[in-house]
């Protein structure tokens, strides 16, 4: 450990403001980036999920239709 | 000439999605534990242990986050050109993913770069801003980020963006070797390179290891974001393809949800 006392390591000298400011933004930065692509990829994931589900129910659909008007006739 | 066919196997299998996302899934975790790892080390040995410069006291350690965030921005930046005009000659789709997937990370951190230095600036140069050949030429990096985006938000023909951005991003790179040299080529008060390949540093190791430690935690940051956009991207282009329904029920079977209800009849 280069600092006496955690009081000195959060005041970094004189330099305290500029050092927290820059670690600060860089942490924000990267956190940032990696939940907002996590959740970009849940979606793309549940999306298509979605559409594939859909899919088979319109085409359930589909062929109950077509199974009743072959009943019909 | 064996070899020769290999390369152009190995080639055309860089070029399929499916390929790249199949092969790509584990790279992802390991760059996210490395980066994980790399980057919560140098953060504490950085902020804790390094010793503070004779000469810009603390202030110093701003040199920590602000070198890799400008090295990396750079780096995505070139990985953009190359993929760009590995795009226009080859017209391989997978490149204008890449483009996509470099952009926004490299856009937040060159605005990342020029912040940090703004504030590392200000007790070390007596202010926040100055007009010097590094900091200009990373601001022309900053827009030309923006502008790439900007012309990605605006052109809705999937083809005439992945050649406008494939464009604009290979003749960017002029920038890239200006930024280098701007250092030695105009008389300035940014301080030269604190690292470089070909010599041992000026600085002792226990000031420098930790910065190595951190110029590796955010390439493999870089990597770990780039591959999983870039994954994204490929899954929502080939959404209706049958690969990518497979793994889908492969995924939902693993976790026990409901899988009978996505097996599709239709297809198969």
């Amino acid at each position: 450990m280069y600092f006496d006392s955690f009081d000195a390591f959060l005041r970094m000298g004189e330099h305290g403001l500029y050092v927290w400011m820059a670690y600060g933004a860089t942490l924000l930065v990267l956190l940032s980036a990696f939940f907002i692509t996590r959740s970009m990829s849940r979606s793309v994931e549940e999306n298509i999920r979605w559409t594939i589900l859909s899919r088979q129910s319109e085409q359930a659909a589909g062929t109950a239709q077509t199974q009743r008007q072959g009943n019909e006739s | 000439m064996k070899l020769n066919l290999k390369l152009k196997e190995y080639w055309h299998k860089l070029g399929s999605p499916r390929w790249f996302y199949q092969i790509t899934t584990s790279w992802v975790t390991f760059f996210g534990i490395c980066a994980l790892l790399l980057l919560a080390t140098g953060l504490v040995w950085a902020l804790a242990f390094a010793p503070a410069d004779y000469q810009q006291g603390n202030s110093f350690r701003i040199m920590y986050v602000h070198v890799p965030a400008a090295m990396v921005a750079q780096s995505l930046y070139i990985g953009m050109g190359v993929a760009g005009f590995v795009g226009l000659v080859w017209r391989m789709k997978l490149t204008d993913v890449a483009i996509g997937a470099c952009l926004p990370l490299g856009m937040v951190l060159t605005a990342l770069a020029l912040f940090t230095g703004g504030v590392w600036g200000k007790p070390t140069w007596g202010s926040w801003w100055e007009w010097d050949g590094r900091t200009v030429s990373t601001l022309v990096l900053l827009f030309l980020y923006i502008g790439i985006y900007a012309l990605r938000e605006a052109i809705p023909d999937r083809d005439l963006r992945a050649r406008a951005s494939a464009l604009v991003s290979l003749v960017g790179t002029v920038n890239i070797p200006i930024i280098k040299y701007s250092v030695e080529w105009w008389n300035t008060l940014h301080q030269s390179a604190s690292f470089s390949l070909t010599e041992k540093p000026a600085m002792p190791a226990e000031m420098w290891l930790p910065l190595l430690v951190m110029v590796l935690g955010f390439y493999c940051f870089a990597g770990h974001q780039v591959l999983s956009r870039m994954r994204l991207e490929v899954l929502s282009r080939e959404a209706t393809s049958r690969w990518v329904l497979q793994l889908l029920q492969g995924k939902s079977a693993e976790a026990g949800l409901g899988q009978s209800s996505l097996i599709d009849h239709g297809r198969d």
